[in-house]
């Protein structure tokens, strides 16, 4: 069950209508929200992917289920892309592939939206959103000392989850930089 | 103004013609990269629909004001939405009936000769997807050859003829489009044939077409002989038509070759289609007329939309037959374009194997033929 903010029902509806009621859902939505599409619509898959593309939203994936097409997309954010980082910490994509081969007590924090995980994720991170960070900070390891590394798509929703998690006493927090949008090593994948 | 229809007959008759028309094409920009109308005088603008729903003022000054203007989506909603937008702002535009999906559909019949005791010999012209498939008729009897999954107008072509379809025939195992010939061998009672050599993986009965099978149309007047083709699919097979006409399947086409990498099997064939287009054929009368199962580019339709060649001019005109045997190896294997859509798919289908319901073959369809060695 993947996760979203809000479902919309597209179901039995031609081309142009499942695009055409996404657009106008997705006004609605907040900057980063997750929106779920449902529809039956076999045409809707690329379009919703070109759409999304053009829009500058991020469209996450589509998975099929009893021909249901379900896509999520994530609502554009974009002041996102601006934000200056802060937290002094940072390692490159190519650079952690190389700890990852290293460093077996290290921790790999994604704190994407979990819709934005299942559709793809670094195999052995565990997904905890920056929405939901704050509550569940006893879900990390006791011990403070720990690497933690923080991704997210582009590296500013990890920037901000890094300083979270300085402020609440962890010692090594690394932020990866960009994170998600370029990575070339391993992924998880939902099969869809 | 008001929103008109144009039917892909229609469309047909400018291609033909060679009349202009502005194409909006309103489907996303891949889809429409890799598939679009062909027309020699038409002109195309695409800008998917999705980015035209707070308004079209941003393409008004793009559209021609002296040149018929036809709106096309996949199925045609999205174009009967952006034409409308268009009316609203005075333009006079078409949207095309039933989008790219009947465009992909249409046949069109042309004949292209008569046959010597009387009958003669047709060509449905897949325009949309480069498919060519032929209804022989003799004596009140019919052959079909490489029918499409369309059933429906070789049926009606037949009802209105008064004639019988007796035989349908598969030059070889498809993997292009969805054969028609076990659909029409069901509804009208037809044998269908195969190259037996195609037919490993089948799952249904049919009628082997064994190299130099006669097949009689209509009582004793036209035969039919088959002869094996190897090189596109081990089981490819010519036929020979009234001493006449030379169904070429998907072994040589008017400007280019088959290939022989669909089944997976590029390497093992490519002997098997040089023999084929350099010794079987070359031994054939050059005065017989090419009828192959593809074309690729609208260029190679004549005055009614035909598609056809003397086979002595393809000898001396087609660049796959002048090719020594190390460029042979490289056209036919190296830098082919990509496969047809869901090929894979489409084989298992013919084969029996899969049971895709109707929208799913609409969809596995889409796009063109891409069985020759060039676009």
């Amino acid at each position: 069950m993947i996760k979203s903010n809000v479902m919309l029902d597209a179901k039995g509806l031609a081309c142009p209508m499942p695009i055409v009621k996404t657009k106008k859902a997705i006004n609605e939505l907040g900057a980063g929200e997750v929106i779920e599409v449902q529809a039956t619509d076999k045409g809707s898959k690329a379009d919703m992917k070109a759409w999304a593309t053009s829009s500058g939203n991020h469209y996450l994936g589509t998975i099929e289920e009893n021909g249901v097409l379900k896509h999520y997309i994530r609502k554009a954010t974009a002041e996102e892309e601006k934000i200056e980082k802060h937290h002094p910490d940072v390692i490159s994509n190519e650079e952690l592939l190389l700890e990852m081969e290293h460093q077996t007590e290290a921790f790999l924090l994604d704190v994407r939206e979990s819709a934005e995980y299942e559709f793809g994720h670094i195999p052995g991170a565990v997904s905890i959103p920056l929405g939901e960070l704050n509550d569940r900070l006893n879900e990390l390891k006791t011990d403070l000392s720990v690497y933690v590394y923080v991704v997210c798509q582009t590296g500013n929703r990890s920037d901000l989850a890094a300083q979270k998690l300085t402020e609440a006493s962890f010692k090594n927090v690394i932020n990866v930089v960009p994170g998600m949008s370029e990575w070339k090593g391993p992924i998880t994948k939902l099969e869809g | 103004m008001a929103i008109q229809k144009m039917t892909a007959a229609q469309v047909a008759s400018r291609v033909i013609r060679k009349s202009n028309l502005f194409i909006l094409d309103v489907r996303n920009e891949d889809t429409f990269q890799d598939w679009k109308i062909e027309g020699e005088a038409f002109q195309y603008l695409n800008i998917p629909y999705f980015d035209l729903l707070d308004g079209v003022d941003d393409i008004l000054d793009l559209l021609p004001k002296d040149t018929d203007i036809l709106v096309v989506c996949a199925k045609e909603g999205s174009s009967v939405m952006v034409a409308e937008m268009l009316s609203e702002q005075g333009l006079d535009v078409f949207y095309l009936k039933g989008g790219m999906k009947a465009w992909s559909e249409y046949l069109r019949p042309v004949k292209v000769g008569s046959l010597k005791n009387g009958g003669a010999l047709y060509q449905f012209v897949r325009l949309g997807k480069g498919c060519l498939s032929y209804l022989i008729e003799s004596d009140g009897e019919a052959m079909i050859v490489d029918p499409a999954r369309m059933t429906e107008p070789y049926e009606s072509f037949a009802k209105d003829k008064g004639i019988m379809i007796k035989y349908a025939v598969d030059t070889h195992l498809h993997a292009d489009h969805i054969s028609g010939g076990r659909m029409l061998a069901e509804k009208t009672g037809s044998t269908y044939y195969l190259p037996p050599k195609d037919a490993d993986e089948i799952t249904f009965a049919y009628t082997p077409l064994d190299d130099g099978r006669t097949i009689t149309v209509g009582g004793t007047s036209i035969s039919v002989e088959s002869i094996h083709s190897p090189g596109h699919t081990s089981g490819s097979t010519t036929l020979l038509i009234d001493q006449t006409y030379l169904l070429t399947g998907d072994i040589l086409f008017v400007e280019s070759i088959g290939r022989p990498d669909l089944a997976g099997k590029a390497e093992d064939w490519v002997g098997d289609l040089r023999n084929t287009l350099y010794h079987s054929y070359r031994d054939l009368p050059g005065n017989l007329t090419v009828l192959p199962a593809h074309f690729s580019k609208v260029s190679e339709l004549g005055d009614q939309g035909e598609v056809k060649a003397v086979l002595g001019d393809l000898f001396e005109k087609n660049e796959g037959l002048h090719l020594d045997e190390a460029e042979f190896r490289k056209a036919v294997t190296e830098n082919l374009p990509p496969q047809p859509n869901a090929y894979q798919e489409i084989r298992k289908t013919n084969m029996g194997k899969l049971s895709p319901d109707q929208e799913a073959q609409q969809e596995m369809e889409i796009g063109p033929n891409r069985c020759a060695i060039q676009d």
